[in-house]
């Protein structure tokens, strides 16, 4: 007989739905199924038990094998790194639970790290943004019940947030909003015709690369003043069109991701971006969001914020905390060989950095605690498995519209095996101990 | 053999999202992955079948992967390719201070490379962390 | 565990009456006790300096999504002013918006021991509890808000008064909250559409009802339950020229209502940040604006059931933050600084922007000025309570500053002399010049301690030195018998030399020794089934939540880990 669990967070992606079922076995120690999942969330679910799962932590050796050692020993050796190391580089720290994050910053506290999350390589620059000119937002409740003028700019949440539409921004029956995505317009921008494109209403076909200039067009368009031709690609006629849409509109949101915070022009994109949100409230009612990539990010940001005052590229190492993206960020840092260890959690920057910043690693020493094999496992010289949060363990973690929800425990986690936070408050013992507190 | 010149950006699909979850050692990680999406009038350009492995070269390193037809196009001058350790072989690595690297927008020269193997994952970073690709 | 005796302090107990004779002050198990009690106390020589009860801060903004997006948006508050670790004591950075463990020590270097966090959004309540529980030292809780929320507007549309409480109840459970915050009531929803409401009688699109009804409903449900603290509003038309008005009308909404509760507490409506609410004219230009501060007072004065707290400009750079989501966009609009907005599903919304108060300016002269009014035009000490809404008027850390200028008439004058470009304007269109009051030492310990305490149905455990209530024991090293510069009262009352809070020294010699042992207070209060309500809370999350209702609630241990609960029976 199955049991199932209900109102179980799905923990990939900064949607965080919080529907999920989880049917597991009578003795609650098997996952059976999962209901509700997209097909991300299903695989972290059913693949968190498989039989080739990672158990114990493993060294590697002079010759390029891997040792299998004790969780002891992997807390001997990540505490000796990081008390003899002089700028550790800790990074990641999105894939796992606030508790994990919080616990992790005192270690980074004591031995004078650099602490970065995966912002860094996803929507840093829009935090850049947001400092410059602030953020009008909401959650995303709002959108479901009140818009009813939604643009995707530079993200493909058919592929990367695909539960969004459905739970939040297109498709739902909210409050005001009885006829669904009937009463809704849907504008998608991207310079490929996404899946998410293929529904939209309306696809501009931008030109790569060229989104500074478009949102800047946008923003002459809605007061009526004069464009070229054709800007980034797209006819002036269908700018202001669609000007017109956003501002015909009651309640408009926009939603936008990579395309515009990792091309070349970056935060200043976001910058623009949020100033067309800002204008566009001069008339109407309009909110801005960031596509959050990973299901924790956003906490990170805000421990960090809390108890240091700055999101991501936190330095600690003077015994103060600094922040000056470009200086203080992962991808500088290793590249210009500024940090001399480092520590991954919760991330994959083997896979996700330019392989640049991958060398980098692979020279140093380095700890990566994960509960998959990763290209990031595979370039250090310790690798600790830990407990999936959110299937074995539960902690807090922050929604991209910053709603902060506890993730549930399913099932435990294999036989023996520790957790992010059980892990990392070892270390910091062994590091108090080891610095004579 | 012709070499076709493109602009490479890369992203999330979910294809890619789901062989991550299954785990980055496995085959269905390359399949996901280990591909550039080119659109049809680039792939004449290119004069070659679909499926066949190319080598993507840009300014900052090189990779092999398998070319296969765009599923979100059209798209002619794009290449595309999953996130992932492949990508990040070519990418633009700057950051210009930003502290982001420049992952959207790298020009890159793609030809076939016939009997040159797709890594997998934990296989290609090795190799390129000890500079043998 | 620990005893302590502090010898020979100029004491001010507004409870026990005493008004800076020299008593001994003793504690022991974390508790106030006669100093016969004591058998082996370590002695602490308070010789020359001030004692009192560990000060209670009844509203400041310090913990939760709106404060963190103001540090987070604001690196450039933390360059040049970090305090590395030192000892026990972690990094702190900030100024305006400091990082949790910097309040926490800011507050202990004042001689805190309660702080009310202002404002708590319901969905984010996870949060808010996350950075009360990493604030070190000082005991907190949080007001949810309600003046916004769907439900409370549709069952106050028809005065449902008992379901009114009952969400209420189950609200505060849910959120693990401790009374009932009313802000800018129906404006922020009406923020929705990007709308507002000016004044009380300006209904709520859709919902249909008025600031009014909802101040009133809230008001009687608050009576109702007999919660510990009363309604606590900011009203509508926050920081306009000419609000006086808008907010004499809020006021009246307590007439005829008598507080009911177990607590003490005897007033059903506190005002908070009286002076954003005490604006006369329609314009900030000097011809036409003045304060309206003796206007409001004077109300406040004839009734006996509304406390207030002041909400003085310090006249600093510091960060405005509120729920009061329609006003943060009019100032941005105004000074064209960078502009946080959150809207809250069914239940409010924020806003964040930096703001100049410049002594340069008229406008900020006469803020400045009515804050202070209130404050020496209060005939009840403990009624009238001292704050700077921070930072929405100033960082707490200037409620030192504050005291100087309430207890010397020569500290304002050099102000309005010395330090505003437009002093003379100031005189003119507001009160301040004309009054000689200097608030006592006594009655500062009423505005800082005895009177917060009690009004937030507190006074069985803080706000002063008698044996029983909790061992929260300030002494500050000012000298009321020698004493004669006023800038002696803003660096005493800013560097206590000690702070007993709970029984233990966290504050030596100035020194941050310890990080404490915070509790989180809650109000956990009880009422009769009522499955009307239950059937609206389980319908809107099925169709209009983005949440499910099982993941709404704060139920994990981590959040709350060092909980005090103060448990209320309002079964009829």
């Amino acid at each position: 007989m199955a049991k199932m669990v209900t109102d179980v967070i799905c923990p990939f992606c900064g949607t965080l739905c919080d529907d999920l079922e989880v049917s597991v076995s009578d003795d609650g120690t098997k996952i059976l199924d999962v209901y509700n999942a997209c097909a991300i969330g299903a695989e972290k679910f059913l693949h968190s038990q498989a039989k080739d799962r990672v158990t114990r932590p493993r060294m590697k050796q002079e010759d390029g094998s891997w040792k299998e050692v004790s969780y002891d020993e992997a807390v001997e050796y990540a505490a000796k790194m990081l008390a003899d190391s002089r700028k550790p580089l800790m990074y990641g720290w999105s894939s796992t639970n606030c508790e994990a994050q919080a616990a992790g910053t005192e270690l980074g506290e004591i031995v004078g790290a650099v602490m970065d999350n995966t912002a860094t390589v996803c929507h840093g620059t829009t935090l850049i943004a947001v400092q410059d000119v602030g953020v009008p937002s909401c959650t995303l409740g709002e959108i479901l019940n009140r818009a009813d003028r939604i643009v995707f700019w530079g993200c493909n949440p058919a592929h990367a947030h695909p539960r969004h539409m459905s739970r939040y921004s297109i498709f739902p029956r909210g409050f005001f909003t009885g006829k669904g995505a009937k009463g809704r317009k849907m504008v998608v921008v991207d310079p490929r015709v996404t899946d998410t494109a293929k529904t939209a209403d309306i696809h501009l076909q931008i030109e790569q690369g060229r989104d500074f200039e478009l949102l800047t067009a946008f923003r002459v368009a809605f007061k009526g003043e004069w464009l070229p031709d054709f800007v980034a690609g797209i006819p002036k006629k269908t700018i202001y069109e669609v000007a017109d849409t956003m501002k015909s509109g009651r309640f408009g949101i926009l939603f936008f991701g990579m395309g515009v915070t990792q091309s070349l022009s970056k935060n200043h994109n976001i910058d623009q971006a949020i100033c067309v949100t800002r204008d566009l409230n001069e008339y109407t009612k309009w909110n801005i969001m960031p596509m959050r990539g990973h299901y924790n990010v956003t906490g990170s940001g805000q421990v960090w914020g809390w108890l240091h005052g700055f999101p991501y590229a936190l330095d600690l190492s003077r015994g103060f905390a600094r922040y000056n993206p470009g200086d203080t960020t992962s991808n500088d840092l290793l590249v210009r060989d500024e940090v001399d260890a480092v520590f991954v959690i919760g991330s994959d920057p083997g896979a996700h950095f330019p392989n640049r910043s991958v060398k980098k690693i692979w020279d140093l020493p380095s700890v990566c605690m994960d509960p998959h094999l990763t290209p990031t496992t595979a370039v250090c010289k310790l690798h600790v498995p830990v407990a999936f949060v959110g299937v074995e363990t539960g902690g807090c973690a922050y929604r991209m519209d910053n709603v902060p929800i506890e993730c549930r425990k399913v099932v435990d986690p294999p036989e023996g095996m520790l957790t992010d936070l059980e892990f990392l408050e070892r270390v910091v013992a062994r590091v108090k101990e080891m610095k004579g507190a | 053999m012709p070499k076709i010149k493109l602009n490479l950006i890369t992203g999330r699909t979910i294809q890619q999202g789901v062989a991550m979850e299954g785990g980055k050692e496995k085959p269905a990680y390359t399949t996901a992955c280990g591909i550039i999406e080119l659109d049809p009038e680039d792939f004449k350009k290119l004069g070659a079948y679909r499926n066949t492995n190319v080598r993507v070269t840009s300014e900052y390193g090189s990779v092999v992967v398998k070319a296969v037809d765009a599923t979100q196009g059209p798209h002619p001058g794009l290449g595309w390719i999953p996130m992932g350790p492949w990508a990040n072989m070519v990418v633009n690595p700057n950051t210009y201070s930003t502290g982001m690297p420049t992952f959207k927008g790298t020009p890159v020269e793609v030809e076939v490379a016939k009997g040159e193997p797709v890594w997998d994952s934990l296989t290609l970073v090795t190799k390129a962390c000890r500079g043998e690709i | 565990m620990a005893e302590y005796l502090i010898k020979n302090g100029f004491v001010y107990d507004p409870v026990l009456g005493i008004k800076g004779d020299k008593v001994d002050v003793a504690v022991k198990d974390g508790k106030m006790v006669e100093t016969s009690a004591l058998s082996n106390p370590a002695e602490i020589d308070a010789s020359g300096m001030t004692v009192m009860a560990g000060a209670v801060d009844i509203h400041a903004h310090v913990a939760g999504p709106k404060v963190c997006v103001g540090r987070n948006f604001r690196p450039e508050e933390k360059l040049f002013r970090a305090k590395p670790m030192a000892g026990i004591k972690r990094m702190e950075g900030g100024f305006s918006v400091p990082t949790v463990l910097k309040t926490g020590y800011d507050y202990a270097r004042m001689g805190f021991g309660f702080v009310m966090e202002a404002a708590m959004p319901p969905l984010y309540a996870r949060h808010v509890h996350e950075e009360i529980r990493d604030t070190p030292i000082i005991d907190e809780a949080a007001l949810p808000v309600f003046g916004n929320n769907w439900f409370v507007l549709e069952y106050l549309k028809n005065h449902e008064i008992e379901n009114t409480a009952a969400y209420i109840a189950w609200l505060l459970r849910m959120t693990r909250g401790f009374g009932v915050k009313n802000v800018n009531p129906g404006g922020t929803e009406a923020w929705g559409w990007g709308l507002n409401c000016p004044t009380v009688n300006d209904p709520v699109p859709y919902f249909d009802v008025t600031p009014a009804q909802i101040i009133r409903g809230l008001i009687e449900a608050n009576e109702y339950l007999g919660l510990p603290h009363c309604m606590h509003v900011h009203s509508n038309s926050l920081g306009e020229p000419g609000n006086f008005t808008v907010t004499l009308d809020t006021l009246k909404q307590a007439e005829g209502i008598k507080a009911r509760n177990a607590f003490g507490r005897q007033q059903v409506l506190h005002h908070t940040h009286l002076q954003f609410h005490s604006y006369g004219g329609e314009s900030y230009a000097s011809k036409s604006f003045e304060s309206k501060s003796k206007e409001v007072i004077d109300y406040v004065n004839k009734q006996d059931n509304i406390t207030f707290d002041l909400g003085v400009v310090t006249l600093d750079e510091t960060t405005t933050m509120t729920a009061d989501g329609p006003f943060e966009h009019h100032l941005t609009e105004l000074n064209h600084l960078k502009w946080v907005n959150t809207d809250v599903e069914l239940e409010t919304a924020a806003g964040v922007v930096p703001y100049i108060y410049s002594p340069k300016t008229f406008i900020a002269g006469a803020q400045w000025a009515i804050g202070l009014e209130l404050g020496l035009f209060a005939k009840d000490p403990m009624r009238t309570f001292v704050t700077t809404d921070h930072p929405n008027a100033g960082p707490f850390i200037r409620y030192p500053r504050v005291y100087k200028w309430l207890m010397s008439k020569a500290a304002r004058e050099d102000m309005l002399d010395n330090v505003l470009k437009y002093g003379n304007t100031v005189r003119d269109r507001c009160y301040i010049g004309e009054i000689d009051r200097e608030i006592t030492l006594f009655e500062l310990a009423q505005m800082t301690r005895a009177g917060p305490a009690k009004a937030l149905g507190l006074e069985a455990m803080f706000g002063s030195l008698k044996p029983g209530m909790e061992g929260d024991v300030a002494v500050y090293p000012y000298n009321p018998e020698t004493s004669e510069d006023p800038e002696d009262i803003e660096l005493a009352f800013s560097n206590a030399q000690y702070l007993i809070k709970g029984g233990e020294i966290v504050v030596k010699e100035g020194q941050i020794v310890s990080n404490g042992n915070k509790r989180t207070f809650w109000v956990n209060c009880k009422v009769d089934e009522n499955p009307q309500v239950e059937r609206d809370i389980a319908e809107k999350f099925k169709r209009y939540y983005s949440v499910n209702q099982g993941n709404y609630e704060v139920y994990a241990h981590h959040y709350v880990p060092n909980p005090y609960v103060i448990e209320v029976d309002a079964t009829q």
